[in-house]
């Protein structure tokens, strides 16, 4: 119990006064995982639309391989990208290991299976509700996704926000491609790893804390925006 | 069956005529070799029992299936052609996960309606349909015959030729099922051929100016609605208005 | 403090004198691109979580960073998997401590030279109630051997670092093999010096630690200092350029400049000044202001 105390203190002074790295630390966090998650959203609204509204042969296959994808280890991911990016590897000469852009990369690859099976699941559903409505009114193809884009925003929007929540919370993938290293590459989950290592648990708990509540303030957030979508507007 | 007059009423795309009809699905044929043409522009009236067909025909003549057989052609248009200029209001109104407005707006955008002519149609239609109240409420949140109310002020919001209607009311009260007629009426003064299925005997003898009645896939009688209510000529038909179908 | 062990296997100075100027000349060279304006580029070091956690380099780093303008980023992992990182060229510096290896990569070209920067000790800790009797043995392969012997629990790097290597070298003078007895009573926890140190403190284990690790490791509970001082448990560091030569693209003129202030009285002086709870943790190895290099 003792720990936990410690740890709530350490979490409240460090947010208390603003502490500098754990601001560098945070930052980084974020910027890393709202990256990855805006290039999987980019990536993966689009490509589970096409899936939802286009026949093609193996689309059955292809759906049950997009919500497997959905549980990719993100510490295989990270030792893929990290053979992808080292110098040794294919795309060495880019010169991408252990900077921010490679974990945006690997945490992209973990999040976009998330975004694009849900988005799938969405754009199904309301298709099979609008498609009838949607061809008596004479809609093209691209009518028709943007209107079901459109009018399944806030179930959208919850996928994305799912996808966040998985990557802010991840540390297998950005602790190998992104070294941890100081002031460079370090987020939240990588921090609380080394300081654990380095036995200092109360600050290690502490910072386990802040980002245990970012993650609820995400999920409520998800939570309450779908909520209210359904009630106001079914 | 008599053939049709070349035009009637210089309505754009009547007379409706449909040849020898059929359509299948799973290997069940649910519409059987059905002729028949409408010249006039009165409210056309689709009566018949539950799983007469009267839906699946309604959607064949809108072009949103394909039938296995037969031909139908609207004035000099084919079916695909003549879509454009109609619209449909379903059983269970479809609306889309917006404000009253938001729906009646995304109808003049897929249609390309340019800006500045969207707001003034957009009220028109709402006074139409009597929910100019309800501009900006959730389309979702509305009754039933609020709703029905606003799927058929959208499909009518660019005045279609024809419009059809899939029972309307079959789910709504009383006084809602009054204020849906109503509209009806009101769309059909306004120059649009109305197209309506129903089972409700006491509905299609308030709406009806002629009958076409489905039973079992066949279209077993065609008359003016006087005529067809006073003297049904088939005998399915007379059991039907006797409250005997379906067995 | 810690006995000085004996170690003749290092050669410190360059034979002849030109080759030994070398490094100040790239110094020069270095210090000249600066001060023309060109902008010094960052260099990645490869070093071992024991250097990490002790806190060293984020005293250190700062001072070379602020004289030089070179940014340092360090990927702490275990000291094989730093000779991977750059043997593949995703580093351009390895600093590590296990001689052996050290050697072999320059021999195989991978490195440029071996300059000694520092060295501290490893030590045994185990818990304060000592079952296996350890407190105070002289030779740490004879504690060893009697952790072994009676089936204390052990837990072991087991993740081909430099302790690693140590406490394997260890066991093959004991003449004990506790390989066999994996799972049981020897626990490979794979994993960096302080989660290992995690570990045997949960466990109440022994475990082959080096002493900066021990001296700032926050989570000591019932675990205490047992066995040091053997001169088998001495602990080298050293720091290698790795060879552009074979990866054109390291910034080798600021990674030499790095193991040249490393290797410098300043870098020296700053080193034996670091200190955690009031002990030194690390003890320059290097003589003179330009130190020298290994070529053995």
């Amino acid at each position: 119990m003792n720990e936990f105390s410690s740890a709530i203190i350490a979490a409240l002074s460090m947010i208390l006064t603003l502490d500098e790295d754990l601001v560098e630390i945070v930052l980084l966090s974020l910027q890393v995982s709202l990256g990855a998650v805006t290039i999987a959203a980019v990536i993966a609204l689009p490509l589970g639309a096409l899936i939802a509204l286009q026949n093609f042969p193996g689309r059955r296959g292809v759906v049950i391989l997009l919500n497997a994808l959905m549980g990719l280890p993100p510490v295989v991911v990270g030792l893929v990208v990290y053979l992808l990016l080292s110098r040794a590897g294919p795309l060495g000469p880019m010169g991408l290991l252990f900077t921010p852009a490679a974990m945006v990369i690997a945490q992209s690859i973990i999040v976009l299976p998330i975004i694009a099976a849900l988005s799938r699941q969405t754009i199904a559903d309301l298709h099979e509700e609008y498609d009838e409505h949607l061809r008596s009114l004479g809609c093209t193809p691209l009518q028709s996704v943007a209107t079901l884009l459109w009018d399944g925003r806030f179930r959208l929007l919850t996928a994305i926000m799912a996808g966040f929540g998985r990557a802010i919370a991840e540390v297998g993938a950005v602790i190998i491609v992104g070294g941890n290293i100081q002031h460079a590459t370090r987020v939240m989950t990588t921090t609380i790893a080394l300081e654990t290592s380095k036995g200092n648990l109360a600050l290690a708990l502490g910072l386990g804390l802040i980002l245990v509540t970012l993650a609820l303030g995400v999920n409520a957030t998800a939570l309450i925006i779908s909520d209210t979508a359904q009630r106001r507007y079914g | 069956m008599p053939s049709p007059p070349d035009r009637s009423d210089d309505h754009p795309l009547l007379p409706l005529v449909v040849r020898g009809l059929h359509f299948g699905i799973n290997g069940r044929t649910i519409i059987k070799d059905v002729s028949f043409w409408i010249g006039s522009s009165g409210r056309t009236v689709i009566l018949g029992p539950n799983g007469a067909g009267k839906s699946v025909m309604l959607r064949l003549c809108h072009g949103l299936l394909k039938p296995s057989g037969g031909e139908i052609r609207w004035g000099d248009l084919s079916v695909g052609q003549a879509r454009e200029r109609q619209a449909m209001a379903a059983q269970h109104p479809v609306l889309l996960r917006r404000t009253v407005t938001g729906n009646l707006m995304h109808v003049l955008r897929v249609k390309g309606v340019p800006h500045e002519q969207r707001q003034d149609m957009v009220e028109a239609a709402l006074r139409q349909a009597g929910l100019e109240d309800l501009a900006s409420r959730a389309a979702r949140t509305l009754s039933g015959g609020q709703q029905q109310r606003l799927a058929i002020a959208r499909a009518c919001v660019l005045r279609p030729d024809v419009l059809f209607l899939d029972e309307p009311t079959a789910n709504l009260d009383p006084a809602a099922v009054r204020g849906v007629e109503e509209l009806v009426r009101v769309v059909a003064a306004a120059g649009t051929k109305i197209l309506m299925t129903t089972h409700d005997i006491a509905q299609a003898r308030r709406l009806a100016a002629d009958v076409m009645f489905l039973n079992d896939g066949r279209l077993l009688e065609h008359a003016p609605a006087a005529e067809f209510f006073a003297a049904p000529k088939d005998p399915a038909a007379v059991r039907f208005l006797a409250g005997e179908l379906p067995d | 403090m810690i006995a000085r062990p004996f170690d003749n296997s290092v050669n410190w100075r360059l034979p002849g004198g030109i080759l030994g100027r070398l490094p100040a000349l790239i110094v020069g060279l270095a210090v000249t691109a600066l001060a023309s304006g060109e902008e010094p580029r960052p260099i990645t070091v490869a070093s071992t979580t024991s250097t990490q956690n002790s806190g060293l380099f984020e005293y250190l780093l700062p001072k070379f960073t602020a004289e030089t303008g070179i940014d340092v980023r360090v990927v702490a992992v275990g000291t094989g998997q730093a000779i991977r990182l750059a043997t593949n060229g995703d580093a351009d510096v390895l600093l590590v401590h296990h001689p052996a290896s050290e050697r072999s990569f320059v021999a195989d070209g991978l490195g440029l030279a071996r300059y000694p920067v520092m060295h501290n000790d490893f030590v045994i800790v185990g818990p304060g109630d000592d079952p296996a009797g350890i407190r105070g043995t002289t030779y740490a392969a004879t504690a060893l051997r009697r952790i072994g012997e009676g089936e204390h629990v052990f837990v072991s790097r087991g993740d081909d670092s430099g302790t690693h290597k140590k406490e394997l070298e260890l066991w093959q003078a004991a003449g004990f093999d506790p390989r066999p007895a994996g799972g049981a009573w020897y626990r490979e926890s794979g994993s960096g010096m302080g989660t290992t140190l995690n570990t045997a403190s949960a466990m109440g284990a022994y475990t082959l630690t080096d002493r900066a690790s021990w001296v700032s490791f926050g989570n000591k509970g019932e675990l205490r200092l047992l066995v040091e001082g053997d001169s088998r448990l001495h602990n080298p560091y050293s720091v290698i350029v790795v060879n552009p030569e074979r990866h054109p693209h390291v910034h080798a003129v600021e990674a030499q400049a790095f193991a040249d202030w490393l290797t410098s009285a300043t870098g020296q002086r700053a080193i034996a000044a670091f200190r955690v709870d009031g002990q030194q943790l690390f003890f320059p190895d290097a003589a003179g202001a330009s130190g020298g290099a290994d070529t053995e």
